[in-house]
């Protein structure tokens, strides 16, 4: 049974990727595109977490964990960016 | 128990997984700017807490031992979804709006982001270009 929810969920977290790639790519606005790609890191942190559920081993948290600090910043250095021209000022 | 522990954790899973579709859906689907920001702020974050749950209780009925570890990303996470949205939603304001097309701020007049001394602005420009 849990199995087949993983599966389940990895197809809805890999479709989700997929999407926000292409809103990526095909988005407007800079604000946008930073948008997206902030929610492709908490998908990749979605799936990294299903794959370590899957394994069954306890790896990939520290990776989860870094991958969303990582995300944070950059997100924020980015609307950072948009919002001064700089990001240290 | 086990059989009720495998479908708690397979309930959270299927409901994380559809909230997380929802919230990359809703990016492509929605109108505006920021109307687009709910979606991945609010439905992603809850999705991936779906699963982070999930994992909790895998590690405590099938591995037998209790892990918080994922309390901490789902905290974090939790705690810096609103400030990437709040971030985002003001670089897009003050990009992309100005304040005659957003909302009335009732009795304030403007909003706070846009309330800025134009002398501050300046001498902080001055200082970058001497320094």
């Amino acid at each position: 049974m849990i199995t087949y929810a993983i599966y389940f969920t990895f197809a809805c977290f890999g479709a989700g990727l997929l999407m926000n790639l292409y809103k990526i790519a095909t988005a407007k606005g800079v604000g946008d595109k930073v948008l997206a790609l902030d929610t492709m890191v908490i998908n990749a942190i979605a799936l990294m977490i299903l794959y370590g559920l899957a394994l069954g081993t306890e790896v990939f948290f520290e990776a989860a964990m870094i991958i969303a600090m990582l995300g944070f910043v950059s997100t924020v250095a980015y609307a950072r960016f948009l919002l001064r021209g700089n990001i240290i000022e | 128990m086990e059989t009720a522990f495998e479908a708690l954790i397979a309930f959270f899973l299927i409901v994380s997984g559809i909230f997380g579709f929802v919230g990359s859906y809703g990016l492509l689907k929605l109108k505006d700017s920021m109307s687009r920001l709910h979606a991945p702020t609010k439905a992603t974050t809850l999705g991936v807490g779906g699963v982070l749950l999930a994992s909790i209780f895998h590690s405590i009925a099938i591995e037998q031992y209790l892990s918080l570890h994922e309390l901490l990303i789902t905290l974090f996470l939790f705690l810096t979804a609103p400030v990437t949205a709040h971030f985002i939603a003001k670089a897009h304001i003050h990009m992309s709006e100005t304040p005659e097309t957003l909302p009335g701020a009732e009795q304030d007049g403007i909003w706070a982001t846009h309330d800025v001394p134009a002398e501050e602005d300046e001498t902080t420009g001055d200082k970058d270009s001497t320094a």
